[in-house]
């Protein structure tokens, strides 16, 4: 917010009020201007004039009582007039414009707010968009974030990332994907679409290390408070679980680097270093999650992080319950990678060798050929049973897998040690 | 608003199909048919010949050219449309996912550009 529509003076305090209430309510407002006015674009430029005039506004007449919806009536207005502009030598298109924007001013209520966001967050993640659709889009219009930031920290160009939200846009208007909450017997399935793209958003920040770390690191932020919003929103047990998998996650953030940037693996973490206040936040909502009897693999596998969390060394770690959750897990979630998560499991409740058998077992039916962290834990199996050249095998199947430069260092220490040994 | 489901089967296999199967795959069709119909949301559908019987045609520096059958080879074909009024592409999917093509191939949902004013 740099603009001041009249190019008349205005005072610092009021340019800060402005800019506050752009940080804390502009997605709200924008919210409930595309439903009021039909469309991303229209309701995009209404809000950010509508923010123009409050800075004029606002210093002669003060602070309205409720700036939010002093915003949504402006710029519902500054769209009408925009409309009627086009339309002034065509009285029809007028009459027409007139019957669709009704004149009374109704404010809002808290609860049309909350709807309205939701109606966002689902409609930016609607499976008729693309998977990589849905992430631009809920990052640009969901989480504010400008065009570049979000195509600096996906290190996709910002031509190609402003096409994907345009083209999305359009899908949106010309299919028609309505700007509504799912209907009940499709929230669950919907819901899952929304759970899957927060959660990507927050994993791009939380693994990846190439590039700029420190707008990935955004990402994580970004997936959180878009956890942290769908929570209060709509506290289904799954958004619960993810949320409080996320917070798990996030507490280890500064304990799983060196300060090398080297990556260290959760058994040699300094614990002390794990954040407490969002452990447990998320040991809270965990609990809250698993009560619900309604259990799903986001709340699964927070009950797994934690366990973690609770134990004091990693030899404290509970595996027993950890291998109970991952059973449970396998059920709710029959997919490979859990099944490898499981056997690793395995290995730390009844030995190595006990591991690898499972390991192996799960790698002679083929789908985890091409996952380096498979080929990673198996050699770390076979090193710690002693079997170290094949050992060097494995991790060398591993490094050939593995992108991210961090993970090939640790690899390459791995293997010149076993090599070593 | 208008969308318009594209019906892409194999139809070799449909062909194919014993005649009591073809016939109750055909039951399908008019129960679908007539159900979309009485819910006034259907404008026109129709079943396409079979694939070897089109002709496609291209003009090229004002020179008519036409080749025999479709235009590439795929394992699913266009066996027929239907043309639909729907409040929205979620009421255009679930009306599209009734139709029994969705369950063998896939139905593919186009909407129908407005020119003109929006």
């Amino acid at each position: 917010m740099t603009q001041d529509g009249a190019g008349s003076p205005v005072s610092a305090s009021t340019r800060r009020h402005v800019d506050t209430v752009y940080r804390t309510d502009s997605r709200r407002v924008l919210a409930t201007l595309i439903r009021l006015l039909g469309d991303f674009d229209r309701a995009e430029e209404a809000m950010h004039e509508a923010f123009a005039a409050a800075l004029v506004s606002w210093e002669r007449d003060g602070v309205p009582g409720n700036p939010r919806a002093w915003l949504v009536s402006t710029a519902r207005h500054k769209s009408i007039d925009a409309d009627r502009r086009h339309a002034k030598f065509d009285a029809s298109v007028a009459d027409v414009t007139a019957q669709l924007h009704p004149t009374q001013d109704d404010e809002p209520t808290d609860d049309d707010v909350a709807d309205d966001q939701l109606r966002l967050i689902f409609t930016c993640c609607h499976p008729a968009l693309s998977l990589e659709a849905q992430v631009a889009l809920t990052l640009r219009e969901v989480c504010g974030m400008t065009t570049e930031e979000i195509a600096h920290a996906h290190l996709t160009p910002a031509p190609t990332l402003a096409q994907r939200i345009v083209r999305a846009k359009q899908k949106i208007r010309t299919a028609r994907i309505p700007y509504a909450l799912p209907a009940l017997d499709a929230l669950s399935s919907r819901l899952d679409g929304v759970l899957q793209v927060i959660y990507l958003v927050f994993n791009e920040g939380y693994h990846a290390s190439d590039g700029d770390t420190l707008l990935r690191t955004d990402l994580s932020a970004e997936g959180i408070r878009l956890g942290r919003l769908l929570h209060a929103l709509l506290p289904e047990p799954e958004v619960t679980g993810l949320l409080s998998l996320m917070l798990l996650h996030e507490a280890r953030r500064e304990a799983r680097t060196a300060p090398d940037g080297e990556l260290i693996l959760l058994d040699a973490q300094d614990r002390t270093r794990w954040n407490r206040a969002l452990i447990d936040e998320g040991d809270a909502l965990v609990q809250d999650a698993l009560r619900s009897r309604r259990v799903g693999p986001y709340t699964l596998q927070a009950a797994i992080a934690a366990v973690h969390a609770d134990a004091v060394t990693a030899v404290d770690t509970d595996w027993r319950q950890i291998l109970g959750l991952y059973d449970v897990l396998l059920r709710a979630d029959p997919s490979p990678v859990i099944a490898l998560n499981r056997a690793v499991a395995v290995a730390m409740q009844d030995g190595p060798a006990v591991g690898l058998a499972v390991i192996d077992a799960l790698m002679d039916e083929g789908e985890l050929d091409r996952y380096h962290l498979a080929h990673s834990a198996r050699a770390d199996l076979l090193r710690r049973t002693g079997q170290l050249t094949a050992a060097a095998v494995a991790y060398e199947a591993a490094l050939a897998l593995a992108r991210q430069e961090p993970t090939r260092r640790f690899l390459r220490r791995r293997l010149a040690e076993v090599r070593g040994g | 608003m208008k969308y318009l489901c594209l019906l892409y089967d194999n139809e070799e296999s449909f062909a194919a199909l014993p005649e009591a199967e073809m016939t109750a795959v055909m039951g399908e069709y008019f129960a679908f048919t007539n159900a979309t119909i009485a819910a006034g949301k259907f404008i026109a559908g129709e079943e396409l010949a079979p694939t070897h019987t089109a002709t496609t045609v291209r003009v090229r520096k004002g020179m008519t050219s036409t080749t025999d059958g479709p235009f590439a080879e795929t394992k699913e074909q266009l066996g027929g449309f239907y043309l639909i009024d729907a409040v929205d592409l979620n009421d255009a999917v679930q009306i599209a996912a009734r139709i029994p093509a969705a369950r063998t191939g896939s139905v593919e949902v186009r909407p129908i550009m407005v020119h003109g004013g929006s």
